[in-house]
């Protein structure tokens, strides 16, 4: 896709968020709104391979959804990219659903690890990429994390594990939008400066605005072409992005929109250009 | 009775190099402790097998997990106290959760450990483990049964965890005893009592054994190397022939192996009992025999529990 169809898809990706949440009464719709960039260019943008009616194909590359509570905006860039019918959105949350609260990989095809206990992800990418170099295979692996996660202390156990090894097959994306469950990140725990510390801990920074499909899609490409240490691509953005009542609240962080909030939302989203 | 002194963990070693030698998609892993746990064995002859994460136990599960999905065997290795319970979160929702290939190995688990004091003497990690689904649990007896297990839990698919000690111990098994995965090893018949047992206990338990039948007692012996999943038809057979049961173990008795003999015995098969292990206390310092002794981790400690449960 080009950034204009991207841009179309980011759309229909924010619709799908709000309407499977607003369904199951229940989720993380801000975290999963600021991400909804960085997640659309890699699927749909020709960054990610991979095939899916084959989802355990071997030549695909892997993407692990550290912060497993945003899995609504991975539910529907895989239901957009065929992995399951869309239908199944309708039921997220739901007894017997496919699509668990956080991510099962055992229940969702598309997902190469479960994830939802935070700090996590950054690790599990790590022993992929390690697979891969020790395989000599040259499939990449993507790892998303949230600003607010990485106040967990194994992900800089992590980071450093990732540039030991020089693990340059390694795309890291921090979605900085700001906000955590309880509030500011910068009034609970700090967590900047954020493109200093990667960087001191031996990372390629690539720092964008998460928001701007054609910079993102420059950020992945500025990531692959590094050679020799890992990249990470800070993508500055706003938690609910698209939605003005839910924009930078940390009270939607994990609030389901009621059916006159979601009329609201979907009408914003759907007279936006871009965002 | 005289048996070789070996430590476990020496079978651990040398199941590794075997396994690595057959199949490259085996990778030892460790967080600093690789020259206790024998990993070193593997870093010195086969140095692309094995990576040292540093002491990064929450990285070392992860970084394990992402290994197996790329379609590597990894022997998560380090102390037992602070693999299960540093990383327990990383084991459960990562590894277990999605059913992961990862063998788990726990070295200087238990009290024997001796001298390094409490912080370093596991012994919750067996209850920690064996709650977790997909989770399988093995406590070798000697180094042979280690290596076996190690050997075992390499070809079989899902996460392992095996435990094993620093201490040398009698090796009591030999190279043609039979091991099966969940299989328990009836290591003595007798008629008045059964006694459980595995790791350093197993051997404990025979000397009882022996020195009870002198005073008339009949003690059948029975190896419980697997926890989890539990051999519940030779517990019951074992349990409704001998009317009488004690369990030994190098662990809490809260959550252990005792704790699984009877929850299993309780529904099926209730049946007069007695537990040797830890009794809800921390250890300390001390030799490993001094701290066995004064926690009655010992055939002395197993013969009291018969005599009690035999009253």
């Amino acid at each position: 896709m080009n950034n204009d169809e991207l841009q179309t898809m980011c759309k229909t990706i924010r619709e799908d968020i709000l309407v499977m949440i607003n369904k199951a009464k229940s989720g993380h719709p801000g975290g999963s709104l600021s991400a909804t960039e960085l997640v659309t260019a890699l699927y749909f943008g020709g960054i990610l391979n991979y095939d899916a009616k084959k989802p355990d194909w071997d030549g695909r590359d892997y993407f692990i959804l550290s912060k497993g509570h945003a899995c609504p905006v991975v539910y529907a860039a895989l239901a957009r990219a065929g992995f399951f019918p869309l239908e199944e959105l309708g039921k997220l949350r739901k007894l017997g659903a496919i699509l668990q609260g956080h991510p099962n990989a055992l229940h969702t095809p598309g997902f190469d690890c479960s994830s939802g206990s935070l700090g996590q992800g950054l690790s599990i990418a790590n022993g992929i990429a390690l697979a891969m170099k020790k395989q000599g295979k040259t499939n990449r692996v993507y790892c998303l994390m949230g600003d607010g996660e990485i106040q967990e202390g194994q992900i800089w156990e992590a980071a450093m594990t990732a540039s030991q090894h020089k693990l340059d097959n390694i795309c890291a994306m921090l979605d900085s939008n700001g906000i955590q469950l309880d509030g500011r990140v910068s009034d609970i725990m700090e967590v900047e400066p954020v493109k200093e510390k990667w960087a001191s801990f031996g990372w390629n920074v690539i720092e964008c605005d998460g928001h701007d499909v054609g910079r993102v899609m420059d950020a992945y490409a500025s990531a692959a072409a590094t050679q020799g240490k890992p990249s990470i691509i800070i993508a500055r953005t706003i938690k609910g992005k698209g939605v003005s009542f839910m924009e930078n609240d940390a009270n939607w962080h994990g609030n389901a929109p009621n059916d006159e909030q979601l009329a609201e939302a979907l009408a914003e989203v759907r007279a936006k250009e871009a965002y | 009775m005289q048996h070789e002194l070996i430590p476990t963990r020496d079978g651990y070693g040398k199941a590794l190099l075997k396994l690595i030698e057959e199949d490259k998609r085996i990778i030892a892993l460790d967080a600093d402790v690789a020259k206790s746990t024998r990993t070193a064995w593997v870093a010195a002859k086969y140095p692309e097998s094995f990576i040292d994460m540093g002491i990064c136990e929450q990285d070392l599960v992860g970084t394990s997990a992402g290994l197996a999905i790329g379609g590597m065997i990894p022997f998560c290795t380090t102390y037992c106290v602070f693999l299960v319970g540093r990383a327990w979160d990383q084991i459960r929702t990562t590894v277990c959760y999605n059913n992961l290939n990862v063998k788990f190995a726990g070295a200087h688990a238990g009290i024997s450990v001796g001298p390094d004091g409490a912080t370093h003497q596991s012994l919750e990690d067996v209850a920690l483990m064996r709650v977790l689904p997909n989770m399988r649990v093995i406590v070798p007896c000697d180094s042979i049964e280690t290596e076996k297990a190690a050997i075992a839990a390499a070809k079989a698919e899902g996460p392992f965890f095996i435990r094993f000690g620093r201490e040398a111990v009698p090796v009591i098994t030999s190279e043609d005893t039979p091991f099966e995965i969940g299989k328990a090893n009836t290591m003595r018949d007798g008629d008045d009592v059964v006694v459980f047992a595995n790791g350093a206990l197993v051997y404990e338990a025979l000397v009882a054994a022996e020195r009870l039948e002198k005073e008339g007692v009949s003690v059948m012996v029975v190896n419980l190397h697997t926890v989890k999943p539990l051999d519940a038809e030779a517990i019951l057979a074992a349990a409704k022939k001998t009317g009488a049961v004690v369990t030994a173990e190098e662990h809490q008795i809260i959550g252990g192996t005792g704790s699984a003999v009877a929850e299993l015995l309780a529904q099926h098969c209730p049946t007069p009992m007695e537990m040797v292990g830890v009794r809800d206390v921390f250890g300390e310092s001390g030799t490993g025999e001094e701290l066995m002794k004064k926690h009655g981790l010992s055939a002395d400690g197993i013969i009291a529990a018969v005599k009690k449960v035999k009253k």
